[in-house]
């Protein structure tokens, strides 16, 4: 493990932690934009570069505001004085690494995880581009076709109701 | 000799990084190129402050500043050193934090706005073999880092506990979130057009002379658009005029660094420009040819003067309109780049599809132009609709 694997992963997890841990949900949400920060480097020492941005305009550009938007716009400034922590967070963690353990246990020994490592392909911004347009176009075209949607169904939520008939053209 | 002239800084640094170790070179050449970027972009930062007054102050029918030369010396620099008495001044001021602010993402807010805006400046060609990391992906990069500066002009606007700061930040990001948009769908032409995200790539794309005039993106109908978009977008991004509404002095004080003072406020003053500066570089990396000559007689002038003399024509641009326009209004930014920009841009994209697909010859300009201004003639009309615009009449002012 070299050096900058260490700093990125420790920022990444105290990220990760305070994001869920700390009182105020606006620092919650800083934090978490942290960590989302964090996972980019990681993908960048593996040499996925366009993930690794992509994970930077998508998560830390757009993401995290739309929550930070999101707390604003829906809860007053207040924080709570008590910790967000509840009593029984021990039985959470135990749960937590028993699930932990189960999945790596199971991942392990899984015959679909190849044993050797292979050789690292090439993934240039190209191929993925290729990738994209040729053998993952179905996928690509379904995503775009949910977004449209999705889009369509915020401009309707966010029409005003008119009521009257003749109102729709008024500033 | 020109040619020497033209590698001078490249040289240098090998020049430079020969003394050391094998081990070391890669780090301390890091560490010398990010050196480079700290003093050169600042000082240009310093210069165009001084710049700017000067050109509002002609604009405006006065002088500006035009006394303060060399400290203790008669020498004036027609007012150039302006800069150092204010970066003194800015360095001693009191550091005032509101006590109701939240310290540490008060504190942190302008380094966070900092650091985005140095990170796009490593992967800007400033000049042949000059661009500090060649990533395969550069303009994503450039993009993505670049959408990192909402997240500390919330910040800022947030912690500041301040009426004012917090609307400022609100505009900002909403004007931000909308004029990315055709920001990026412009950039999407140049890079459907070459092939390659690359900005090195991008440049050599454009290092090509016919009858002696450059193949610039700009010179071609889509890259014209492309520009003309690019450029509203780019005022926009770094909340320049008219797009100034964050900020506007005359509304909201300062916007979301209202309640900055001192060395807190000179960074944010900072990361302003130099935000503006990356994306002018941007600008001119995309569709102004980066560092290539206009025309093949003025390729023996070294390409780092090219980028930096086009830089600076951009900044001039910048302060022209300035010192022009009037700041909009928040419906008018917002129709503007959704009804008119956003469909612009995304015909643009048709455009250079028909444009790489017709090959050579005059028929793809006449299709290609005649698409455009038909967009353009329609969209226009479209955002002028029922915007019954007449004679102004002044309810007070008479």
């Amino acid at each position: 493990m070299s050096p900058f694997f260490i700093i990125t992963a420790v920022v990444t997890l105290l990220g990760a932690v305070f994001a869920m841990s700390l009182r105020n949900l606006v620092h919650c949400a800083l934090a978490m934009a942290v960590a989302f920060s964090g996972v980019a480097a990681l993908y960048l020492q593996l040499d996925a570069q366009f993930v690794g941005f992509a994970e930077i305009l998508v998560y830390v550009g757009a993401i995290a505001i739309l929550i930070v938007f999101a707390i604003l716009l829906t809860r007053s400034g207040e924080t709570p004085v008590k910790s967000v922590l509840t009593s029984g967070w021990w039985a959470g963690i135990a749960v937590t690494a028993m699930v932990f353990t189960t999945l790596g246990w199971a991942i392990l020994n899984s015959s679909a995880t190849p044993k050797e490592i292979p050789a690292a392909p090439v993934a240039t911004v190209k191929n993925l581009g290729d990738a994209l347009m040729t053998k993952f176009v179905l996928p690509l075209e379904i995503v775009a076709l949910v977004l449209t949607l999705a889009m369509i169904g915020a401009v309707l939520i966010a029409l005003k109701e008119d009521k009257s008939e003749n109102s729709g053209r008024k500033p | 000799m020109f040619d020497k002239l033209d590698q001078i800084f490249v040289n240098a640094l090998h020049w430079l990084a020969s003394f050391l170790p094998e081990a070391w070179r890669p780090l301390v050449s890091a560490l010398i190129c990010i050196a480079v970027i700290l003093v050169v972009f600042p000082t240009l930062f310093a210069l165009v402050t001084v710049l700017e007054r000067k050109g509002l102050g002609r604009i405006q029918n006065r002088y500006g500043p035009n006394r303060v030369g060399i400290p203790f010396t008669k020498i004036r620099l027609a007012g150039f050193g302006q800069f150092i008495p204010d970066g003194m001044k800015m360095l001693t001021k009191e550091d005032i934090v509101p006590r109701a602010a939240d310290k540490a993402v008060h504190f942190l807010a302008p380094v966070v706005l900092l650091i985005p805006i140095l990170l796009a400046y490593s992967v800007l060609p400033f000049g042949r073999n000059m661009s500090i990391a060649d990533y395969d992906a550069g303009l994503l990069f450039f993009l993505a880092v670049g959408g990192a500066v909402e997240i500390s002009v919330f910040m800022a606007g947030w912690s500041s506990r301040n009426k004012y700061s917090l609307l400022g930040a609100m505009r900002a990001i909403a004007q931000m979130v909308s004029y990315e948009i055709p920001l990026i769908l412009s950039a999407v032409t140049v890079v459907m057009i070459v092939g390659s995200l690359n900005l090195n790539e991008i440049v050599r794309h454009q290092d090509q002379f016919t009858f002696g005039i450059a193949h610039w993106h700009v010179f071609t109908p889509w890259g014209f658009v492309g520009f003309a978009l690019f450029f509203i977008a780019a005022l926009a991004e770094s909340n320049r005029t008219p797009f100034d509404l964050p900020e506007a002095e005359s509304e909201i004080i300062a916007g979301y660094f209202t309640e900055y003072s001192g060395f807190k406020f000179a960074l944010f003053f900072l990361g302003e420009y130099l935000g503006m500066f990356a994306i002018s570089g941007l600008g001119i990396t995309l569709f102004l040819g980066g560092w290539t000559a206009p025309f093949s007689f003025l390729t023996w002038i070294p390409s780092w003067i090219w980028f930096f003399a086009k830089l600076l024509v951009i900044i001039f641009v910048f302060i022209w309109i300035r010192g022009t326009l009037p700041r909009l209004r928040m419906d008018q930014l917002m129709n503007f780049a959704w009804k008119f920009m956003l469909p612009l841009a995304l015909v643009n994209i048709l455009v250079a599809g028909v444009w790489h697909f017709m090959g050579a010859g005059a028929l793809r300009w006449l299709v290609c132009s005649a698409i455009i201004f038909g967009a353009y003639a329609v969209l226009g009309r479209g955002l002028m609709h029922n915007q019954k615009l007449g004679k102004r009449i002044y309810k007070f002012a008479e």
